[in-house]
């Protein structure tokens, strides 16, 4: 019984060394998944909520168009507007905006182009229903409504 | 000199996790993970202006009407709806029901699994078979409705079909819907759970009045 000798003192002190790598690992991983937001949004964004959301594998054919009400009612009025990169557009615009959209994809993927649309779940569906004949007219027929997950209660 | 150089140099590496912390901090703050999820529509071609639309030939049966008015009400098949409780089930019966299936639908009916064909009503007034021209859940808005309550209507129908889908190839819905479509056997899995049973959503135009 000898052999099995009483430990008469635990070592306490808990290795720190490796805690900088763990940390800066985390550091990575959010530098890497951060996109820093280019544009501001000028329109609110309260996005509606959804269960059967899709996701789409390829991001550089999605397009953004956001609509919702001006956060700033004083320059742009209270109706809900629509923006599309940085700038407030009207609705006939969004035929020109497209093409453009477009003219920044590869020549294949040109009819692949994915609208997303960010609409605020307050607008009403005049204005969606222009936007989408406007795209129908631009022959960008593969749309998403964006929407955030909820959680199902049955 | 010589006992400087045998002193082990050694630099002070305990802020190191605290400067990482910090940057660590910033970016947990600034991030957001790009969200790119949402409910698919395509929306069907131009109209040719000089062209009038072409007109579709469906009996009354086969048409599942939803009717949003400007006030976020329901009307469903006729019926008046406050909320949207069991409408998916519902859509999911009427597109299962198989009324008057003709030959190429007893052979799709016969391919389901059980669960499927239990909730084929058979019912002469509602839809003949769920394959194209058979069963088409129609939505229409006003333009004073509220988009979230026409976003919660579509996702109620895509759920049905989901679930359909789902069923078929023996995967959970949440399965079924995140399959990317990336290798072959996930395409395989799509094809085979879409298969004959194309998802027809028709969205009307909204009407103007009352809004």
């Amino acid at each position: 019984m000898a052999k099995f000798k009483k430990k008469t003192k635990a070592d306490t002190n808990i290795p720190t060394s490796a805690l900088p790598d763990i940390i800066f690992m985390l550091l990575f991983f959010f530098m890497v998944t951060t996109v820093l937001r280019e544009q501001e949004i000028l329109v609110e964004q309260k996005i509606p909520q959804a269960t059967q959301l899709q996701k789409l594998q390829k991001k550089t054919l999605i397009s953004y168009l956001y609509v919702g009400k001006p956060k700033n009612p004083s320059l742009y009025g209270s109706e809900p507007r629509i923006q599309a990169n940085d700038v407030l557009i009207n609705t006939s615009d969004i035929l020109l905006w497209v093409n453009q959209e477009k003219d920044n994809l590869s020549e294949v993927e040109r009819d692949q182009i994915t609208i997303s649309l960010k609409a605020d779940r307050e607008v009403k569906m005049g204005p969606i229903s222009d936007i989408q004949f406007e795209l129908r007219e631009a022959d960008a027929r593969k749309l998403m409504y964006a929407s955030v997950g909820k959680v199902e209660n049955n | 000199m010589g006992k400087r150089s045998r002193m082990v140099q050694e630099v002070n590496a305990g802020s190191m996790a605290d400067i990482a912390f910090l940057l660590l901090i910033f970016f947990l703050v600034t991030t957001t993970i790009a969200s790119d999820k949402g409910i698919l529509n395509i929306l069907p071609p131009k109209q040719d202006p000089n062209q009038p639309p072409p007109e579709v030939e469906l009996n009354e049966r086969n048409i599942f009407n939803i009717l949003v008015n400007a006030n976020d009400q329901l009307l469903i098949e006729g019926d008046f709806r406050e909320n949207t409780d069991g409408l998916s089930d519902e859509i999911k019966r009427f597109i299962m029901n198989f009324g008057n299936p003709d030959e190429d639908a007893v052979a799709l009916y016969n391919s389901l699994p059980a669960t499927l064909k239990a909730i084929a009503g058979q019912s002469p007034e509602s839809s003949d078979h769920p394959m194209t021209g058979g069963a088409v859940v129609s939505i229409k808005t006003n333009r004073g409705t509220s988009y979230e309550t026409y976003l919660e209507v579509l996702d109620l129908v895509k759920k049905a079909y989901f679930e359909i889908y789902a069923e078929r190839v023996g995967l959970s819905t949440d399965e079924y819907r995140t399959l990317s479509g990336q290798s072959a056997a996930e395409r395989e899995l799509i094809d085979r759970g879409k298969e004959s049973i194309p998802m027809a959503i028709s969205i009307a135009e909204p009407d103007k009045i009352g809004s």
